[in-house]
């Protein structure tokens, strides 16, 4: 008898079962039961927005090129990797030339934002023109914890699409992973763990969009929502939740796979930009400044 | 060095402390604390719990600032959510009983002041005479004295019963909290058998811990303590309270202590005459569990004052 696995959630760099107990069964395109997922829970959700709280304020203090690294890192993991990621894809009705591609597009995507943490605060910091003698500047700064609903047409690249750049910024994030297509990000969280991404930065929730976003969007500890895809009720609904503590929400319709899917304006998405006015001195009687 | 001499009453008391069953005493506790409560018997024990708070401050670095701070913290929890409970008291230091006193005016909130060599208490008796004397002139309502661990490890239990005697005896109007430190006692029995002595020195509240040593309000430790409130409750008629200090932080833990309190002694118990939490953060995570029951979203700390 074949036993089938059942993908835990990751929470904390921990995996544990969800804290209700539900499970559902993962069937792959022509309806074959191929592995069971956790039926996640509100509950779920406040124990990975607690976590996520705790983790980000120390990741957004690591220095820019320490984030750079473990991001290269996990692209090393998956690299290391592929074949898992190749037969899970395949399992669920991929073809092998998609499934490559997907998965080699991902880790190119994990490359191109290893290489943007100690970049992008130059592009999106200024120094602003000001009519007083201040030197007036503004800076990027993470959001916070960041809510994302990963991409539900893909199985990883819109996952790693949406989470990458949104902490390599600093913030941490709490993701619903495609209902249907579980298994990669859950295999995916393995990589995490396995790659110095602190616990607690990414966490992993599996199960019911509609059940488990309404937490998510009303919870007045998460800053930011990423979301992709949805029903435009299922949206609305969440734009309208998300009003309570001024979430910023990124609703996004892209196909993940271009290459116009991924830039610094996703990055920028969940920065928030902090100006500071620094009084400029004369110093010692000469024309002072900096 | 001569034996330690007690006398043969206190010897007879102590001989009649009954030892404690360590895993049954594990095990009643976690019954309890897979106990869960719901709905509007929640927002009934965070109430509750909110009213039996010592606000405390016992840092080394504390100001009048600071302490002013807290007693407005104790007197506005959160003035967003209307008809909120106020604390029992602000626990501080003695050389910030009158600031304290001052701040909280006509508020109904207590003062309670530590003492005798707090948290230590390795200092001359005179020394903690002094100490008790001073946040009682500066208009302390209640009195939180250690005992001297030391002196009750090496078997000297008249030294501790005299001890908490006199200071009793300079509480005139003033309540006085025993505080055992059960983190340094080492075993339930020795808890059970400081419990049973501190009564008999006439302790009006036992108390668990300072907050500076781990562990501090066990579980276990706890289910101790009330043991022997109730026990001297059926012997004697007269009401002891409780005060677990140390490592409460959350409001899901505050109420499993409720829970186990009701379990052991009653409702009479479930005010906060009888029952206080010494805690600094667990106001704050109540406050946010309470605004999570009457709007069902999950809460920020960004909104809750910190101190």
């Amino acid at each position: 008898m074949e036993v089938l696995k059942t993908y835990k959630l990751y929470i904390g760099g921990q995996f544990p079962r969800t804290e209700s107990g539900r499970s559902y069964a993962v069937l792959s395109q022509s309806g074959q039961h191929i592995a069971n997922a956790c039926q996640g829970s509100k509950k779920d959700i406040r124990n990975a927005v607690q976590v996520a709280r705790k983790a980000q304020a120390s990741w957004a203090a690591k220095t820019a090129f320490n984030r750079s690294q473990i991001i290269y890192r996990i692209a090393e993991m998956l690299e290391a990797r592929k074949g898992q990621f190749l037969e899970e894809l395949q399992a669920l009705g991929f073809d092998l030339k998609s499934a490559t591609q997907e998965v080699e597009t991902s880790i190119d995507r994990c490359v191109y934002y290893a290489g943007w943490a100690d970049k992008y605060q130059a592009l999106l910091g200024t120094v602003n023109p000001v009519a007083s003698s201040h030197f007036n500047f503004s800076v990027p700064e993470a959001m916070g914890v960041v809510g994302v609903v990963a991409c539900q047409q893909t199985a990883i690249l819109g996952f790693i699409s949406q989470v990458l750049p949104a902490i390599i910024g600093g913030n941490s994030v709490v993701v619903i992973a495609n209902q249907k297509l579980p298994l990669c990000a859950i295999t995916f969280a393995e990589v995490l763990a396995t790659s110095d991404v602190p616990g607690g930065v990414v966490n992993i929730l599996t199960g019911s969009v509609e059940e488990m976003l309404p937490t998510l969007s009303g919870h007045m500890d998460v800053n930011a929502l990423s979301l992709a895809q949805l029903d435009s009720a299922i949206l609305e609904k969440a734009q309208t939740e998300a009003v309570e503590n001024l979430k910023r929400v990124m609703s996004y319709s892209i196909d993940f796979s271009q290459s116009t899917a991924q830039g610094l304006s996703y990055i920028s998405d969940f920065q928030e930009i902090k100006t500071t006015w620094h009084p400029v001195e004369q110093i010692a009687g000469g024309a002072g400044g900096y | 060095m001569l034996p330690p001499r007690n006398n043969p009453d206190l010897i007879s008391l102590l001989a009649k402390s009954p030892t404690i069953d360590q895993t049954g005493s594990i095990e009643r506790v976690a019954r309890i604390q897979a106990r869960s409560l719901k709905g509007a018997a929640k927002l009934q024990g965070l109430r509750m719990a909110l009213s039996m708070i010592d606000l405390t401050t016992l840092e080394g670095k504390d100001t009048p600032g600071k302490v002013r701070q807290l007693c407005f913290k104790a007197q506005h929890l959160h003035d967003q959510t209307s008809d909120l409970p106020k604390v029992a008291a602000v626990c501080v230091y003695p050389s910030m009983v009158g600031i304290a006193k001052k701040a909280l005016g006509d508020s109904g909130i207590k003062v309670a002041s530590v003492s005798t060599a707090f948290p230590s208490g390795q200092a001359p008796f005179s020394v903690k005479k002094d100490d008790t004397l001073f946040a009682l002139e500066n208009g302390a309502d209640e009195i939180d004295m250690v005992i001297s661990r030391g002196r009750f490890l090496a078997g000297d239990y008249q030294f501790v019963f005299d001890e908490i005697a006199a200071i009793k005896e300079l509480c005139t109007s003033a309540r006085l909290k025993v505080i055992f430190e059960t983190g340094e006692l080492d075993s339930l029995d020795q808890v059970r058998k400081i419990s049973d002595l501190s009564i008999a020195a006439g302790a009006d509240f036992i108390k668990t811990s300072t907050g500076k040593i781990q562990p501090a309000a066990t579980f276990p430790v706890v289910l101790t303590m009330l043991g022997a409130i109730k026990d001297h409750y059926d012997r004697t008629g007269q009401m002891i309270g409780m005060k677990p200090a140390g490592g409460i932080s959350s409001a899901k833990l505050a109420l499993q202590h409720l829970l186990l309190v009701k379990e052991v002694l009653g409702e009479a118990w479930l005010t906060n005459e009888w029952y206080r939490f010494g805690a600094s953060s667990l106001a704050n995570d109540l406050l946010l569990q309470y605004q999570k029951q009457l709007t069902g979203k999950y809460q920020s700390a960004a909104y809750f004052s910190i101190d």
